[in-house]
């Protein structure tokens, strides 16, 4: 699998990462080169192989739907670019 | 300037030092090298002397707790209460944490100090060190030399003697192959063993803490304390915790030990060959039973996990989006600038680049050829290891293919770092406990051997590598720092 710049550019867009124009064709080379590694892969049959999701086949455990934590907003927000009135701030999403 | 953790606790116990005389010990060889090796992003000194002094208090009142008044140092990627946690990353320069991880917790109970966060490439994506915002951490047997990655800074700071031990985590690697190219031992604890609350993830099904020290035995005393069920890790394996230390002397006669004949093949370098073999040969002489295996899915390893890694990670990172945290770009005209530039301010190359990959690889249309793909693969390496271990006891092998390389020399083509990777990766993708010893120098650089037991038991490891090291002094050999 060959990346096109294109294709870099739609890739960044769904990772919402802001790519430099100058560096986009390092990055199609680079992608590609890890694609081809990964393209290894077809070499095996996994025809009836089942995906192994945790290495001791261990799932989700669940706990009672309690309270377990405190509110520490004050503590949180300490550390946030940008809030007021306890709320995080970001530009106007609604007109 | 070269004790151990039994000799620091024994040190304390008997008076012979206070924890703040050690600590400020450690902190003055730190203030002096760390502007030459740059194993340290955040030195925590006054905090550490604070802890020292209520340390020295605690032993007063004959209250020690095993770890009480012993400095380590953390890698910067457990979240520490009101000390900044960077992840080596732009995007975390300013995040002071406002938690502390279970591990900190745990050493913090335990009564540790600490020296301070360790350097290590941004995200623990790298095998170098190079990959972090904090500049390149320095090899202390050849400062020209990559001390490996990703906790490179806390095996750089164990061998330099900068601190007595230290944690890190390993996903691919990360802590056995720092630990073999800086010539220190490390243990990779089995998957689900140590918490994974309050360490940043980056691949959350492959993930886990382990412990960066100067002996098998040092390893153990680390591991005690850092292992155990959290309910705070939905991964955490709820498993008794054995005394690691208790096995630690037992015979190894007649036990068996496997060479994978895929481990000693083409793209390993004949000297480093020839110190493993000379290490295997002191396990010979100690009465283990020496038995050629195959895992013959081990080069489909590095395919799978840069398809794994990269998926969760892009999962993972989501989360740094410049809104409730972070790096904040300037001026955003929209929601989707503030994300997009934040992002790309904030992350390095690298971490572009596997985000990137894992996005393509989770998109629609691509899922079933890369990840589901990945993880039937996955399955197939778990059960090479499954049949090997029905024979062998424990499995021995290279970390790496080579010695640490010069700085630079693969920072240019991310493909030729991720070979290097090749005899560490299958036993994240697997869930299993392994360590990397020193076992010798090649070139004037340390070659670590690789030890990997079944499920759950590091004892067993750590047995392994206690043994070789009461017959051996290559973990006793130390760079000269000047």
């Amino acid at each position: 699998m060959t990346l096109k710049i294109e294709d870099v550019r739609n890739i960044a867009q769904l990772a919402r990462l802001q790519i430099d124009d100058a560096d986009i064709e390092q990055y199609a080379t680079d992608l590609s080169s890890i694609l081809a590694l990964a393209e290894q892969m077809n070499a095996v049959d996994t025809t009836n192989v089942t995906p192994m999701a945790h290495p001791l086949d261990a799932t989700q455990r669940l706990r009672p739907d309690e309270v377990t934590e405190t509110n520490q907003r004050d503590k949180f927000q300490a550390i946030a670019p940008d809030v007021k009135n306890g709320l995080y701030r970001v530009p106007r999403v609604i007109e | 300037m070269t004790r151990s953790i039994t000799q620091i606790q024994q040190g304390l116990a008997d008076g012979q030092f206070s924890s703040v005389e050690i600590t400020q010990e450690y902190l003055t060889k730190i203030g002096s090298f760390n502007d030459t090796i740059n194993c340290f992003i955040t030195i925590t000194d006054e905090l550490a002397l604070q802890q020292a002094q209520a340390a020295d208090a605690i032993i007063a009142a004959g209250k020690a707790r095993p770890l009480t008044g012993v400095p380590l140092a953390h890698k910067d990627i457990f979240c520490t209460d009101g000390v900044k946690t960077s992840c080596a990353s732009k995007i975390l320069d300013n995040f002071i944490a406002p938690y502390d991880a279970t591990v900190i917790e745990k050493f913090n109970q335990a009564g540790a100090v600490m020296l301070g966060k360790t350097n290590m490439d941004e995200f623990a994506m790298g095998s170098s060190n190079e990959n972090s915002y904090y500049g390149p951490v320095a090899n202390p047997w050849d400062f020209e030399r990559v001390p490996g990655g990703s906790s490179g800074g806390s095996a750089a700071a164990v061998a330099a003697r900068l601190a007595p031990a230290a944690t890190g985590t390993d996903t691919g690697g990360s802590i056995r192959q720092p630990a073999a190219l800086c010539g220190i031992s490390g243990i990779k604890p089995t998957y689900g063993r140590v918490s994974r609350y309050g360490m940043i993830a980056f691949a959350s099904s492959l993930d886990q803490g382990g412990a960066l020290a100067q002996s098998a035995q040092d390893c153990a005393i680390l591991l005690q304390t850092m292992a155990g069920f959290d309910a705070r890790d939905s991964t955490s394996i709820d498993t008794p915790v054995p005394d690691y230390s208790a096995h630690i002397n037992q015979d190894i006669k007649g036990l068996k030990i496997g060479l994978p004949e895929e481990y000693f093949g083409e793209g390993l370098d004949a000297d480093v060959a020839r110190v493993i073999g000379t290490a295997i040969e002191a396990y010979r002489k100690l009465g283990a039973e020496i038995v050629d295996i195959k895992l013959p899915n081990l080069k489909l390893s590095i395919p799978v996990y840069y398809v794994v890694a990269c998926a969760e990670c892009s999962s993972n990172l989501s989360r740094f989006d410049g809104v409730r945290f972070g790096h904040r770009c300037a001026d955003p005209i929209d929601l989707e600038d503030l994300y997009k530039r934040s992002r790309g301010e904030g992350f390095g190359d690298e971490v572009k680049r596997r985000i990137m990959i894992g996005t393509y690889a989770l998109s629609a249309g691509y899922y079933d050829a890369y990840y589901l793909k990945a993880q039937q693969l996955r399955r197939l390496i778990k059960q090479d290891y499954e049949k090997a271990f029905a024979e062998v006891d424990v499995i021995a092998c290279p970390v790496t293919p080579e010695v640490a390389f010069k700085h630079g020399d693969k920072s240019d083509d991310p493909v030729s770092m991720y070979l290097q990777d090749i005899y560490t990766i299958a036993l994240n993708l697997a869930g299993l406990p392994g360590m990397s010893i020193p076992a010798g120098f090649s070139q004037g650089m340390p070659v670590g051997l690789q030890l990997i037991a079944n499920y759950f038991e590091e004892s067993r490891l750590l047995n392994f590598a206690h043994q070789y090291q009461q017959v051996t002094d290559w973990h006793l050999q130390v760079p000269e720092l000047k």
